[in-house]
């Protein structure tokens, strides 16, 4: 229908600047570009700027300074035709919970400007896509909070937008409702190739969910790539050993930091943990270190690189702690 | 401009299917303008023996000028459903579809217009119903229920930017509870101008609620002064026009805090 131009990508955000008039510096010069088909994560606490990020794309903010594009158009040249474009499901977005499943449906196509039998066709399309058939003549006050949120993503989608905009797709879900929701997600990127530009303050769905993730601080973009990117440029495994003997700590933190390969090495009570660029093959060279120096260990183990381990290089805070201040503080 | 309509339309469509699902504001909103009419029409009822009112029966006077206030006072809260939608988050999710921007505003005001449309018909029943008589007929009564539409749209467009603009109920429910009264009284609603105090007549002149009260009386009177109907209606579409404008406007103000 398009005629699409190769390689510009599906959504485009650069320096962007948001100051709020109460003096609330929101973003701080947020760069990042999402290719076509692409499902990008991006993942920060509360107050990190995503929710902003999200507004300034989907045309309702408007940035300071910056440029914003999606599908190629720029928000504030030609917002209409973004809007015509994208998809937004946010639950800053919501929709009225009055009426029927079907009858929400048809409602939202109708304000997209669908034409009578391509909107019947589609709706029970969704309706089949989501598990809502069933629900369909319900009230849409008598759904559950997974029902309610997996209904706005087909209202979101009722017109085969280029861009779907998911802000916080699962906030407020039960882990049951959460998991499927996942699944859902990951079906939608999979099968139709969609864009889909997701955020969340879940390390563990942009994880799961995202083909790339930038992580958002303050701001601003600390850290862009792929899951496993951004974990293998911790450069290494996590270490743990727990000694026998709280009282040979200090001494135990001598003899690993002395072994070649192993880096930032800490002692907490009876655990010195490090990081090494092969965790697996450190290990051992470890162990006879230690037991020559006549230091007894109780249990041993490696681990990859989390997430969590990610955001705190780049951040400085464990995500935990961000969280916990980022909820402590203003909104 | 198709586009401005078909998008007001089904907005306005959403908006009523909101209004209708809170059975409790729908019920008031039908008694309301009766109670107005029951209340007023005793209270004042002996004024027309005042010489020089100029009328016999007062409720030929009162159902006009009450049917219009009746408009201004629940037009006057519609900032309060803006509010709504903007708390709700669901003023968000119309800002981000490719809907003009005047027909988010102008559905609010279609709502109010079809809510007017149903209390204007009650009160004109009532009226009938306590003794009133309408000899400008049909004609008379269509011109009448304009009048309180685009007073409505003008206030109601006034309220949404104020709502908007606002962002708090407090300062809906103290402007409105500030201008509701002063409004009404300073107007030929309820009391010739010829018996008013003199100060009280030339403000009145430049209240829109009288231009719409004289309107609607002069359209429903056996012999209706088509110049000043014209005049008044002109006036009217002059500020529904101006007041929809702003609060179109008020969509750049409301983006800077989103």
């Amino acid at each position: 229908m398009t005629a699409r131009e190769p390689r510009s990508p599906a959504v485009e955000a650069r320096d962007l600047t948001k100051t709020y008039p109460r003096g609330v510096k929101a973003l701080d010069g947020l760069t990042f570009e999402v290719a076509e088909g692409e499902t990008f994560g991006l993942l920060g606490p509360n107050g990190a700027g995503k929710s902003t990020t999200i507004k300034i794309l989907t045309t309702l903010a408007k940035a300071d300074s910056g440029v914003a594009r999606v599908v190629g158009q720029d928000v504030t040249r030609d917002p209409q035709e973004v809007r015509r474009r994208i998809g937004v499901c946010s639950p800053g977005f919501r929709a009225e919970p009055v009426g029927r499943g079907v009858g929400k449906l048809v409602a939202a196509g109708r304000l997209r400007r669908l034409d009578v039998v391509e909107l019947r066709r589609r709706v029970s399309e969704l309706l089949d896509r989501f598990g809502l058939a069933d629900a369909a003549s319900r009230k849409v006050r008598t759904y559950s909070g997974g029902m309610q949120r997996r209904l706005d993503i087909a209202m979101a989608l009722v017109h085969r937008p280029r861009v779907l905009f998911l802000d916080e797709p699962t906030t407020g879900l039960d882990p049951e409702a959460r998991t499927a929701m996942w699944q859902e997600i990951a079906r939608l990127s999979r099968d139709v190739g969609m864009t889909v530009l997701l955020t969340t303050h879940y390390l563990e769905e942009a994880d799961r969910l995202a083909d790339r993730i930038a992580i958002v601080d303050r701001g601003r973009i600390v850290a862009e790539g792929t899951a496993d990117q951004l974990k293998t440029e911790l450069e290494g495994d996590g270490i743990d050993i727990e000694l026998a003997d709280a009282t040979q700590a200090e001494l135990a933190r001598g003899v690993v930091a002395s072994l070649p390969g192993i880096r930032e090495v800490a002692v907490e009570q009876r655990r010195v943990t490090a990081r090494a660029q092969d965790g697996a093959g450190a290990v051992p060279a470890a162990l006879a270190a230690l037991e020559r120096a006549g230091i007894g260990v109780a249990a041993v183990s490696v681990t990859r690189p989390s997430l969590d381990d990610v955001y705190l290089r780049h951040t400085g805070r464990r995500f935990a702690e961000a969280a916990l201040a980022a909820s402590g503080g203003d909104a | 401009m198709t586009t401005v309509f078909r998008d007001t339309w089904w907005l306005t469509r959403r908006r009523l299917a909101i209004f209708l699902n809170q059975p409790g504001y729908l019920v008031v909103t039908l008694i309301q303008p009766a109670v107005w009419l029951f209340l007023f029409g005793n209270l004042f009822r002996r004024v027309v023996e005042l010489p020089g009112f100029g009328v016999d029966n007062y409720l030929d006077y009162l159902v006009p000028g009450v049917l219009v206030m009746n408009a201004l006072a629940s037009s006057i809260w519609a900032g309060m459903g803006m509010l709504e939608e903007i708390e709700r988050g669901t003023m968000n999710r119309l800002l981000t579809l490719p809907i003009s921007r005047t027909a988010i505003m102008s559905a609010g005001l279609g709502e109010h217009a079809v809510a007017s449309i149903v209390q204007s018909g009650i009160i004109l029943g009532m009226g009938a119903l306590g003794g009133a008589t309408y000899p400008g007929g049909i004609v008379g009564m269509v011109i009448l229920v304009a009048s309180a539409i685009l007073l409505g749209t003008a206030v109601a467009s006034l309220s949404n930017a104020l709502g908007m603009v606002a962002g708090e109920r407090e300062t809906i429910i103290g402007v409105n509870s500030f201008l509701l009264l002063p409004t009404t009284f300073l107007s030929s609603v309820f009391m010739a101008k010829d018996l008013m105090p003199g100060w009280i007549a030339t403000v009145a002149r430049f209240n829109p609620l009288d231009w719409a009260a004289q309107m609607g009386r002069s359209a429903l009177s056996a012999s209706p002064d088509w110049g000043l109907i014209a005049t008044r209606g002109a006036l009217l579409v002059v500020i529904a026009a101006l007041a929809l404008m702003v609060s179109v406007r008020t969509f750049r103000t409301y983006q800077r805090q989103v």
